[in-house]
């Protein structure tokens, strides 16, 4: 018998036993490229089962959202005057794509805290230590995100809804409008997987709402920068944040948007800035999060 | 020993974080189908060994093979033949006991039908099966520790590696560990583990390497460990601080030893060949002569006792 063999267990099925592990000694490319696919769909699996075994974990996440809405559009929205035509007049429909704008954007806490859960755990251990794509971690952890993020939106919509906003614009610039929130979300979520990774562990991830907060909120999300003091103004428009949101209320044909002479040169340009932004912050994070991962086994 | 029969084998490993040098120059040689422990203070260099073996960090010099994979340049056939139960319990609290493994068995890369399978066949090795549907959250810690061992143990790996196994648990829940841990070898699992505790080593290692700053500097069986330990030490203890040298010069009497006094515990102890021997005759000299003290033992030299010995001995 040869060292290399595994060790048979009496319970054990004969031909578990024997079988090389599939898709990691001398095969190519492409079934290592599968196995990758197949691995980070269990993740997936396994993360989705978590949703469907504790619901209210969910709950809780869309439970600052859900408070925000109401929160802005009841109590400060009243006091708002954002299209020019008195307090509050178009404020739901001002604030609701700043307000899926900003979940998205906020998402990066919840990949990064959960990517920190798992390295404390020692789950990311015990994946690295296991004959599985390495990659998959990762990828699974980004799949579930999106997937985690449509709901997040179509929850928070059925809300708006339910608070008066509408879509004004055509279905296909709907469904451009949400793809464009997802794709601000794909972004975030390699910055969050670069935190998660960089963090030491969950209780730092847990601050970074205090990056999180200025960050949402210096954009255009609830306010027109037009309406901050200068460089706040600045920093507010040119806030990738902003970009997406000004972009999915011209595809909301939200009323009030786009109208008067743009302030800032970006502010024309939000359609592009909601394209450009998260591909730049891809550049920048995707690099990172591939580099910080491969620093685990220093 | 022929090489190819080593199932782990570790030559001058080095290890550096920044200025610290967690491994200096570790050499382990462990026979398939062996227990082998690492035995150590905190800080030692043990899960950093265990870590470089596992293929989760890279060392910076030394040679290491696991079931006769480079663990360097062959780290994928080595994550194939290898189970590792870290420091910390790496189970999902939010999926069931079964769904725990399922997905472990998955992540395998076993169809689902096999993936069930195993894990039913794992449940009830461990002794699971009752529980399989509920979250590990409401587990006692020895039953989690056993789920954790099961997870490692989906391929029947060839070498199972465990980090501290029992830190934390109970004496029930250790003794569930350390039977499930001779079940393992007993089917001829080869297993490398750490631990703390000289007792839990005597109880399942064939060989233990003791390891202290990155190095290992002695290797034997549990028996010549305790030998190389020193013997057991007589202690009597007295309330009354002026009674301590009479009891003293009793003890010396009997045993005819060195004897030390402590005088701030109030205390004597001795190195004593025979325990029981010498605890039976100091006390019945004691009741004699109707001396009155607070305690008597036999007490093992501690582990911080053992590794000063150790240490001094290996360098002198
Ligand atoms: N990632 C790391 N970065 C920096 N230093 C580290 C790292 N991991 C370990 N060390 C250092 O290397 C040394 C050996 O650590 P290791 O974790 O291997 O010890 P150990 O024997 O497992 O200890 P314990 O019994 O506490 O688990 C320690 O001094 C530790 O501080
Ligand atoms: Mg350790």
């Amino acid at each position: 018998m040869s060292t290399t063999g595994r060790t048979p267990t009496p319970t054990e099925g004969g031909t578990l036993a024997a079988a090389p592990v599939p898709g990691t000694e001398k095969d190519s490319l492409g079934s290592r490229l599968t196995w990758a696919l197949r691995d980070c769909w269990t993740i997936v699996e396994q993360e989705l089962t978590h949703l469907a075994r504790q619901p209210s974990t969910f709950a809780w996440q869309l439970g600052m959202p859900v408070v925000m809405v109401l929160m802005f559009v009841y109590v400060f929205g009243s006091a708002m005057d954002v299209t020019g035509q008195g307090a509050g007049e178009g404020y739901v429909d001002y604030a609701m794509p700043g307000m899926f704008a900003m979940t998205m954007a906020f998402g990066f806490m919840n990949t990064a805290f959960a990517v920190t859960l798992n390295k404390e755990k020692g789950f990311m251990d015990r994946y690295r230590s296991m004959p599985m794509a390495p990659s998959a971690v990762v990828t699974g952890r980004g799949v579930s995100d999106i997937i985690q993020a449509a709901v997040d939106l179509a929850t928070i919509a059925g809300i708006a809804l339910i608070v008066g906003w509408r879509a004004g614009g055509s279905l296909v610039e709907t469904l451009a409008a949400f793809g464009l929130l997802l794709w601000l979300r794909l972004a975030l979520i390699f910055v969050g997987i670069y935190l998660g990774l960089l963090i030491k562990n969950s209780e730092v991830a847990g601050s970074l709402f205090a990056v999180a907060f200025p960050l949402g909120f210096i954009s255009s999300v609830f306010a027109p920068p037009e309406m901050m003091p200068g460089w706040l103004g600045a920093v507010a428009a040119w806030n990738p944040i902003s970009s997406t949101a000004n972009a999915i209320r011209e595809l909301f044909a939200t009323p009030g948007a786009g109208l008067g002479e743009p302030s800032y040169w970006i502010d024309g340009q939000a359609l592009l800035g909601a394209v450009v932004w998260p591909a730049l912050i891809m550049a920048i994070f995707v690099p990172l999060a591939v580099r910080q991962f491969q620093n685990l086994s220093r | 020993m022929n090489p190819s029969e080593l199932t782990v084998r570790t030559r001058g490993l080095t290890k550096r974080y920044g200025a610290k040098l967690a491994l200096d120059g570790v050499d382990l040689s462990v026979p398939r189908g062996t227990v082998h422990g690492l035995l150590g203070p905190n800080g030692a260099g043990k899960t950093t060994t265990v870590r470089i073996l596992a293929t989760l960090t890279r060392s910076d010099a030394g040679e290491a093979s696991v079931a006769g994979y480079d663990v360097r340049t062959q780290p994928r056939q080595v994550r194939s033949s290898i189970g590792l139960v870290g420091q910390q319990t790496a189970i999902d609290d939010k999926l069931s006991a079964r769904q725990n493994l399922t997905t472990f068995g998955r992540l395998f890369r076993l169809d689902r039908a096999s993936a069930r399978r195993r894990a039913d066949e794992l449940l009830e090795i461990f002794g699971l099966q009752e529980s399989s549907g509920r979250s590990p959250k409401t587990f006692s810690g020895g039953m989690r520790r056993r789920l954790d061992l099961a997870a490692s143990m989906i391929l029947a790996p060839a070498v199972l590696f465990l980090d501290e196994p029992t830190t934390g648990l109970d004496p029930a829940g250790r003794r569930e560990v350390w039977q499930a841990v001779r079940e393992l070898a007993a089917q001829g699992t080869t297993v490398l583990m750490t631990t703390h505790y000289l007792d839990e080593a005597d109880q399942l290692c064939d060989r233990i390497s003791v390891i202290d700053h990155g190095r290992n500097f002695i290797e034997d069986t549990p028996a010549g460990l305790k030998r190389r330990i020193g013997d057991e030490r007589l202690e009597v203890a007295v309330a009354d601080p002026d009674a301590l040298s009479g009891v003293a010069d009793l003890v010396a009497g009997v045993t005819g030893l060195e004897v030390t006094v402590d005088r701030e515990a109030g205390r004597t102890s001795v190195a004593v060949p025979d325990g029981v021997a010498a605890l039976t005759a100091v006390a019945s000299r004691i009741q004699a002569e109707q001396i009155e003290i607070s305690d008597i033992g036999l007490r093992r030299p501690t582990l911080d006792e053992a590794f000063l010995h150790l240490t001094s001995e290996a360098t002198r």
